[in-house]
């Protein structure tokens, strides 16, 4: 095999890179397509419901009166609402500290059922950290979680 | 020199700064966003929602949409007695309850002997109170949160809505959009 | 007074910049030379009287001078020592003036000894130091002056976020923008080159050692900041690919891609422009990534400060120095002369694939960790994690790591894998692909319940490992370079790094329970007794801590003390999970809370080698190190030698 010629290299070079560039937008794109987890509300969910079993994120404020602890002491059930639809949740696990009834949680999950399976639960953290699909949801009540754990 | 290899890379080293643009462009967007305001902005000169809500303590009335038609500027309150920043801002009120202003409120998902309890404590700057179990007026009128202060004028429209407890900073610019409202 | 000298001290070191900018550019004309001896020591200079103000703002930190308002915001008279001193620069003002100081005292220090480019380069690349520390200066002391005072001295501190409260975290920050400021040395370096269109071997070798130095402070950041988020969010996991983490890897990335380039372009004088635009690309990544963080524009389960505010300024600053500088490269890039020619089947070739697959993973993890700004814009919310970053990073990475079994066998310019070159390369990897395949049938046959990834990584280390020691086959190792050595251990420690992620998802077993006092669960090899649950109290923080006793297949137990911590200033819950380590794996254990009928949540792992992950990015830092002692006295010797024969001259010519 020889050297390329020196005209040449540069070219080829860049076409090289190009192509890998373009070739991971398109895998991007592609990828992310089936990946990416949608963020619902519960009346999203209730309106236009995911596929079963397709990974999404579902936010809300958790209802009061709504949490059950299951027997076998670390499944929870509660519902998460909006205001204008509820959905039952049920997650395996140690609750976020800030894991409270009336205040908001994003839970990462897929529907089984009429049943949100969550795999994680993202309470707010402190006033630093409000999911932002959240934020756009409880503008005043964030701070007012942030008083009441205070 | 042939031109065929030469002009391409020219093209090709703009390339790093359109990408770049676009990412500019992006964030741009994402910071810009009003997220916070796009809230207030939907319900700001619109008319309040009828509603007619069953008094939340014993001393004062419950709260209908009538009340806000009377002709002059009000504010409307939201509030609840589990909610620690609306303690905060009951000097705030009062301060303008004790300016004239009558202020109504709507206490939200509460249960009469603790609003009774919440008011004793931090006084009772309002006109009438009504109860608000199931958030129906709160999302209606486009608050998310408690505690929200709206100022409404005499015809029964939303002119400016406050998110979060009122600071004794706030209380000039309340006071400005009241009268702004009269007018 | 402290506080009002370093304010003083920083805008004296912020006119020095200006003069540094200024002199710089006239010196570059003809008509300016006289300024051009200016230039260096206005640089030191100015090094040193930052490094003066982020002293007094260490000072006022340590004493908790509490009529200051950042130290009132963000310290307390309680805090330990250590948290007082990271309180310095874990807020956003200090961070900045850190920041400021370290890219001050870098340039002062190139000013000082960097000999071997042409002046003119140099003077270029020093005012664009200055110009980018110009930006944070005006950010400083025009937006967020660190050192301002409260009309009243506060009685007492309002802390730090308990969550920060954290000897990890403590200097995370730091370690990450040791590597990030090193980055801006690089891309003042590539502005200077492509001002003066001097491209070459000398660019090269003057930039290595910072971006080597910039490259081993990320890898250690990156490798701590993984840990960190593996015991203190207790969810078991050590990548979340979260912004944050992915804000800290793509400037990882690009500076790793820029230190292969600067090897070929040191050693060969090819791959001129791409190393210039590496250099920006890298620097870029870290602006990127500080405003991903600081600006809360995406959201991430770390917190941090962030302020959309302060994220726009930076984001101007990025427009204005990535703007300028891919513009510079965009009219100067086709006037930098051509490299020197290399076969499909060389060194640079192997280098050059390197260098694609790591852009194309950076492009990889920028496109995902935007995405969800992208929909946003067109109304939805999405949210994108491993599902997508895994395989398809791996996409890039799986050739890549093959490669790099074969890249530093081959010879410059030229090679072949037949003849000569058959037993030197050919053979060798063969063996080490052989017992890559053997290892993937095994764990087909005998593990079939193993996905694809994690299977594929197992194979890959296990040929990537001695692979990588190949480089030293047949060489008197005395008498190898401390460069090459850094290289061998570098490669090493991806092989290790790669060995402990594959078996952590291969062979993770995980046991979720609620508990008694006295309850036993298996978790893998291990047996784990809840001995009993009792209140602790720390210096400003009091727990709930467990008492659990594990037992390793029946050898004699140890006790584990997982807590969950309750900070008193400002109020804040963490859990503390607790660890037990051992050569073959980690034992990961979290105390969750009281049910209502005495029962507590206990949740257990048994990950085998996950320890090797952090060992591997340790290794890869100490390659780093090694490759950047073995420049560094290379270019000493060099110096040294090049003193002695002006000497000799010298006393000659007397």
């Amino acid at each position: 095999m020889s050297a390329i010629k020196a005209k040449h290299q540069r070219l080829v070079l860049l076409v090289i890179a190009l192509v890998a560039l373009v070739g991971a937008g398109l895998l991007a794109a592609w990828a992310l397509k089936n990946q990416a987890a949608y963020f619902y509300v519960p009346s999203d969910l209730a309106a236009n419901p995911p596929e079963q079993g397709r990974a999404v994120r579902l936010g809300g404020m958790v209802e009061r009166g709504s949490i059950h602890k299951a027997a076998d002491g670390v499944t929870v059930n509660f519902i998460v609402g909006d205001g204008k639809a509820r959905v039952p949740v049920r997650f395996t696990g140690i609750t976020p500290d800030l894991f409270v009834e009336g205040s908001g949680v994003v839970a990462e999950g897929r529907m089984e059922g009429q049943t949100f399976v969550a795999d994680n639960l993202l309470a707010k953290h402190d006033e630093k950290y409000v999911p932002r699909e959240m934020k756009d949801m409880t503008a005043g009540q964030a701070k007012q979680v942030v008083a009441e754990t205070k | 020199m042939s031109n065929g290899p030469k002009t391409k890379p020219r093209l090709a080293v703009w390339l790093p700064l359109i990408l770049f643009a676009g990412f500019f462009a992006l964030v741009i967007w994402g910071l810009v966003r009003p997220a916070d305001r796009e809230v207030a902005s939907a319900f700001i000169d619109k008319p309040l929602p009828e509603f007619n809500l069953p008094p939340a303590t014993d001393e004062r009335p419950g709260l209908a949409t009538a009340t806000f038609k009377a002709g002059k500027p009000r504010l409307l309150n939201v509030f609840a007695s589990w909610c620690v920043p609306c303690a905060v801002e009951s000097p705030q009120l009062a301060q303008l309850a004790g300016q004239g202003v009558e202020i109504d409120g709507v206490a939200i998902r509460d249960r009469k002997p603790d609003v009774a309890r919440f008011l004793a404590q931090n006084g009772n700057p309002f006109a009438r109170i009504g109860k608000d179990d199931l958030s129906q007026v709160q999302l209606a009128i486009g608050s998310s949160g408690v505690p929200e202060t709206f100022v409404v004028d005499g015809k029964g429209v939303i002119r400016y809505q406050h998110i979060g407890e009122i600071r004794p900073e706030d209380v000039p610019l309340i006071l400005s959009k009241l009268e702004e409202a009269a007018q | 007074m402290i506080a009002e000298l370093g304010l003083a001290v920083l805008w004296m070191a912020a006119a020095l910049a200006v003069l540094q900018l200024v002199a710089g550019i006239l010196a570059l004309r003809p008509e300016g030379r006289q300024v051009a001896g200016l230039v260096r020591p206005v640089a030191v200079m100015q090094g040193v009287l930052v490094a003066g103000a982020l002293v007094a703002l260490i000072t006022l930190f340590l004493t908790t001078d509490l009529s200051v308002k950042l130290v009132a915001e963000n310290s307390h008279s309680m805090k330990p020592f250590i948290f007082k001193l990271a309180g310095t620069w874990g807020n956003h003002e200090g961070s900045m003036l850190l920041w400021v100081a370290i890219m001050a005292v870098a340039g002062g220090f190139v000013a000082l000894v960097e000999k071997r480019l042409p002046e003119n380069t140099l003077i270029a690349t020093l005012a664009g130091q200055a110009f980018v520390s110009l930006g944070f200066y005006a950010f400083l002391l025009l937006a967020s002056n660190p050192f301002q005072r409260l009309p009243e001295p506060a009685p007492e501190g309002a802390g730090l976020n308990p969550l920060l409260q954290d000897i990890g975290l403590a200097f995370h920050p730091p370690t990450l923008y040791v590597g990030y400021v090193g980055l801006s040395i690089a891309f003042s370096f590539a502005v200077g080159a492509l001002v003066t269109r001097d491209v070459g071997p000398a660019f090269a070798r003057a930039m290595r050692p910072w971006v080597l130095g910039a490259w081993i402070f990320l890898t250690l950041g990156i490798t701590a900041g993984s840990y960190w988020a593996y015991y203190t969010l207790g969810w078991g996991g050590w990548w979340f690919w979260d912004p944050v983490e992915n804000a800290s890897l793509m400037p990882w990335l690009a500076a790793t891609a820029l230190l292969h380039s600067c090897s070929v372009l040191a050693s060969r004088n090819a791959l001129k422009a791409w190393t210039v635009m590496l250099g920006v690309i890298a620097f870029s990544m870290s602006m990127v990534g500080t405003f991903l963080v600081r600006s809360g524009i995406l959201t991430s389960v770390h917190a941090f400060a962030v302020d959309p505010e302060r994220g726009s300024f930076i984001l101007a600053l990025l427009a204005i120095y990535i703007g300028g500088a891919l513009t510079l490269f965009a009219l100067r890039a086709s006037t930098v002369t051509e490299g020197a020619r290399f076969s499909f089947v060389s060194r640079e070739a192997a280098l050059v694939f390197n260098n694609v697959m790591l852009c194309g993973i950076l492009g990889i993890v920028l496109v995902g960790t935007l995405y969800p700004l992208l929909t946003e814009a067109m109304g939805v919310k999405v949210s994108v994690g491993p599902p997508y970053f895994n395989p398809v990073s791996a996409v890039f990475a799986i050739p890549m790591m093959l490669v790099m079994g074969v890249g530093p066998l081959l010879r410059w310019r030229q090679d072949s894998f037949e003849g000569k070159g058959a037993g030197r390369i050919t053979l060798p990897v063969g063996v080490c692909a052989l017992l890559s395949a053997a290892v993937l049938l095994g764990v087909e046959l005998l593990a079939p319940q193993i996905k694809l990834l994690p299977a594929l990584g197992l194979a890959i280390a296990a040929g990537l490992a001695p692979a990588s020691f190949l480089p030293l086959r047949g060489r008197n190792l005395r008498r190898t370079p401390l460069a090459t050595w850094g290289m061998v251990f570098g490669h090493f420690g991806i092989a290790v790094a790669l060995f402990g992620m594959a078996s952590e998802s291969a062979f993770s077993t995980e046991r979720l329970a609620a508990m008694r006092p006295g309850d036993v669960q298996q978790v893998g090899p291990y047996a784990v007794k809840l001995e009993g649950i009792g209140p602790v109290a720390g210096p400003n923080w009091t727990a709930l801590e467990g008492t659990v006793s594990a037992s390793y297949a029946g050898a004699a137990p140890s006790i584990l003390r997982p807590q969950a911590r309750t900070f008193s200033n400002p109020p804040g819950n963490r859990t503390e999970s607790a660890l037990k380590t051992r050569w073959n794996g980690q034992l990961y254990a979290v105390l969750g809370e009281e049910g209502d009928d005495g029962r507590w949540q206990m949740r257990f792992w048994w990950k085998p080698f996950v320890p090797m992950i952090w060992y591997g990015g340790a290794l890869i830092a100490l390659g780093g190190l090694l490759a950047l002692l073995g420049r560094v006295a290379a270019d000493v010797r060099r110096l040294v030698a090049t003193g002695k024969i002006a000497y000799r001259r010298e006393r000659q010519g007397r």
